[in-house]
């Protein structure tokens, strides 16, 4: 995929934050582009809030250096700052009405001649809450409360806006319904829009470029579709969904490419990841499973390994199956969708699976 | 849950609920009962009814000092009170530090130490220190009295404020001072009007401590605990004093109301409890 050249909007460079002998951010260094929709992925205490709240200007780095918009950061407090936030708990003026809310930053630039009214209606028009606002925050559904904080932030005209952990409060079919919202909101208004997440869906449905942190380090920063298809070690593919790992011998090893030797899947040639480091002779090859198809009858792929179903669990649109290969030590799992009768599969069918070499991807353990 | 469980079962239990509160408010009603006779003697059976001991009232000199003395006092003692409450409320439901909970305690402490020995050890302190007893010395009582009751209205205000709602405010643009007067301060206002009616009523009503602290000038408990000397003053102590129990429930009541108010604000906030 050819990278566009486009402006960086945030500059993060080797920035640490320590409490005492623990490091919440270790060295980060990040550059987000001006109009994207970044999101900061990992699972809880990896960072990422801590990061985000360190581009608002909630907390400080340790060392190392932010800046947004071509303007060094430090020193400059968050009320100054060109970024605005939609906080976790939405964080709604309890003794405010939804405009007072909204009007909340408006009021200290003291706009002439209706200009604020209009900047609320509007704001509130872009989420959707056009005639709410003369209610209470008591009054409003979590999904409407989110929609105020988001409002509150817009109004502002903000360069970049930060979103920690907007949907987590909401229930899973609000919550994709907003997936959706906010994507296009984003795309409406271009602004830049760094989130915060713990769940990998919604990062790879909503994102432009991911950065996968654990322990404080970003692990990998790429495209959805890169992070999930070459994940850069094991720690991220795991983190990104079911993957199954399949040891290997490394026959050769040249610039951009590797051949191993496995057992499953006899002699396979991929693409060397960047990051790879040569652990001895082995390597880690990972397949997704759904990159696992099931050859019915007589069936046949150019490449395929057999194997005995040991396990099956239904889930509805698609059904698992744990399938033995001989001489892999670990079964491997086989997401089939239920069009084609996947889940009458009894256990202990022997079976042959299709693959694509090019799902094989090598990554450092 | 049943749905006999909802209902408080007939019989017994009704009848023992009924005593309780017949124990409790019963010797309370006899006061304006007998505020309202005019015999001058508080006996059965009532003789008429009269308004003339409240009429008495402003026109008794000694009583007129003594209701101003109370306001100066009730008044001191529950803005020093308060301010001293906030600070330590907000100390102790915003951070997290060792010894927070033994903090609390002492605070709350003089809230069940018998108020006679708090009352002999402040007077040995003041007359140490070499202050003289007067109407600054109640209020540095009242103080003490009062600190936990406003810690009690304070801290259940301030417990669970967001604090991302501060840095909400920061975030939008708004400076420090800003976001106190903007948001803090109406968020809290409630707790602290509460916290000061209460230290008012609790200071109006202090008896004991005013009795040992105070010099020549009474407050109104002390001025009452005079007249009871003179039988024939008791009407007026009747009335009076059912002036100080109206005043003090409405006090207790309207303060109790901004409290709920000011712990809803915070409490029932954010998506999370949506």
């Amino acid at each position: 995929m050819p990278e566009q050249p486009q402006r960086s909007m945030i500059e993060i460079k080797n920035v640490t934050r320590s409490y005492g002998a623990f490091k919440a951010l270790d060295d980060a260094s990040l550059t987000i582009r001006e109009g994207e929709f970044f999101s900061l992925l990992g699972p809880s205490g990896c960072g990422k809030t801590t990061l985000l709240r360190m581009i608002a200007g909630f907390d400080n780095p340790t060392s190392g250096s932010i800046a947004v918009g071509g303007q060094p950061m430090e020193g400059i407090p968050a009320n100054r700052r060109p970024t605005n936030m939609v906080f976790q708990s939405y964080a709604i003026f309890p003794h405010l009405n939804v405009e007072q809310n909204v009007a909340y930053g408006l009021k200290r630039l003291k706009l002439q001649g209706g200009e604020e009214k209009r900047r609320v209606e509007e704001a509130l028009a872009q989420v959707s809450l056009t005639g709410l606002g003369k209610r209470l925050a008591t009054e409003l559904s979590g999904g409407q409360r989110q929609r105020v904080a988001l409002a509150r932030a817009l109004v502002m005209r903000p360069k970049v806006l930060l979103l920690d952990e907007p949907l987590s409060a909401l229930d899973k079919k609000l919550r994709e319904q907003m997936q959706v919202e906010l994507r296009r909101l984003q795309q409406a208004v271009g602004i830049t829009f760094v989130l915060v997440t713990h769940d990998q869906y919604e990062a790879l449905a909503m994102s432009d470029r991911i950065a996968v942190m654990f322990g404080g380090k970003i692990a990998q920063v790429a495209s959805p579709k890169e992070i999930y298809q070459r994940p850069v070690n094991r720690q991220v593919a795991d983190f990104l969904g079911g993957m199954n790992f399949v040891k290997a011998e490394i026959v050769e090893e040249s610039g951009a490419s590797l051949v191993v030797d496995t057992l499953g899947f006899g002699r396979i040639k991929t693409d060397k990841p960047k990051a790879f480091v040569r652990n001895g002779g082995g390597a880690t090859l990972g397949i997704r499973p759904e990159r696992l198809r099931v050859l019915w009858d007589n069936a046949t792929a150019k490449f395929e390994v057999a194997g005995k179903v040991v396990e099956r669990h239904y889930f509805g649109e698609i059904t698992h199956l744990i399938v033995e290969i001989p001489g892999l030590e670990k079964p491997l799992s086989v997401t089939e969708t239920n069009d084609f009768g996947a889940d009458d599969i009894p256990v202990g069918t022997s079976i042959r699976l299709a693959y694509d070499p090019e799902a094989l991807v090598a990554m450092a353990d | 849950m049943t749905a006999r469980s909802r209902f408080l079962p007939g019989g017994w239990l009704s009848a023992y609920a009924f005593l309780y509160i017949v124990f409790l408010y019963l010797p309370v009603i006899f006061l304006p009962i007998f505020s309202i006779n005019t015999a001058p003697t508080p006996k059965f059976p009532l003789t008429g009814f009269t308004l003339q001991w409240y009429e008495d009232l402003p026109r008794t000199p000694a009583l007129l000092d003594a209701a101003w003395n109370s306001l100066i006092v009730g008044v001191s003692a529950s803005v020093l009170a308060t301010v001293l409450g906030i600070l330590a409320a907000r100390s102790i439901t915003r951070y997290r530090y060792p010894g927070r909970r033994a903090i609390n305690g002492l605070i709350m402490a003089p809230l069940v130490l018998p108020e006679v020995i708090v009352a002999i050890s402040m007077l040995l302190v003041m007359l140490q220190l070499g202050l003289s007893l007067s109407l600054f010395t109640v209020v540095l009582g009242h103080v003490l009295v009062c600190i936990p009751y406003s810690m009690t209205v304070l801290t259940s205000g301030f417990e669970g404020f967001d604090r991302s709602l501060e840095e909400a405010s920061a975030d939008l643009g708004e400076s420090a001072f800003g976001t106190f007067r903007r948001v803090t301060l109406p968020m809290v206002a409630p707790a602290i009007i509460s916290s000061l009616l209460v230290c008012f009523t609790i200071s109006l009503d202090e008896f004991i401590i005013a009795f040992f602290l105070t010099g020549t000038e009474a407050t109104l408990p002390i001025y009452i605990w005079g007249q009871l000397r003179f039988a024939s003053k008791l009407p007026g102590v009747l009335a009076l004093g059912t002036l100080l129990l109206v005043a003090s429930f409405l006090l207790m009541t309207i303060a109790e109301i901004l409290r709920r108010r000011a712990a809803r604000r915070t409490q029932n906030e954010g998506g999370l409890y949506a």
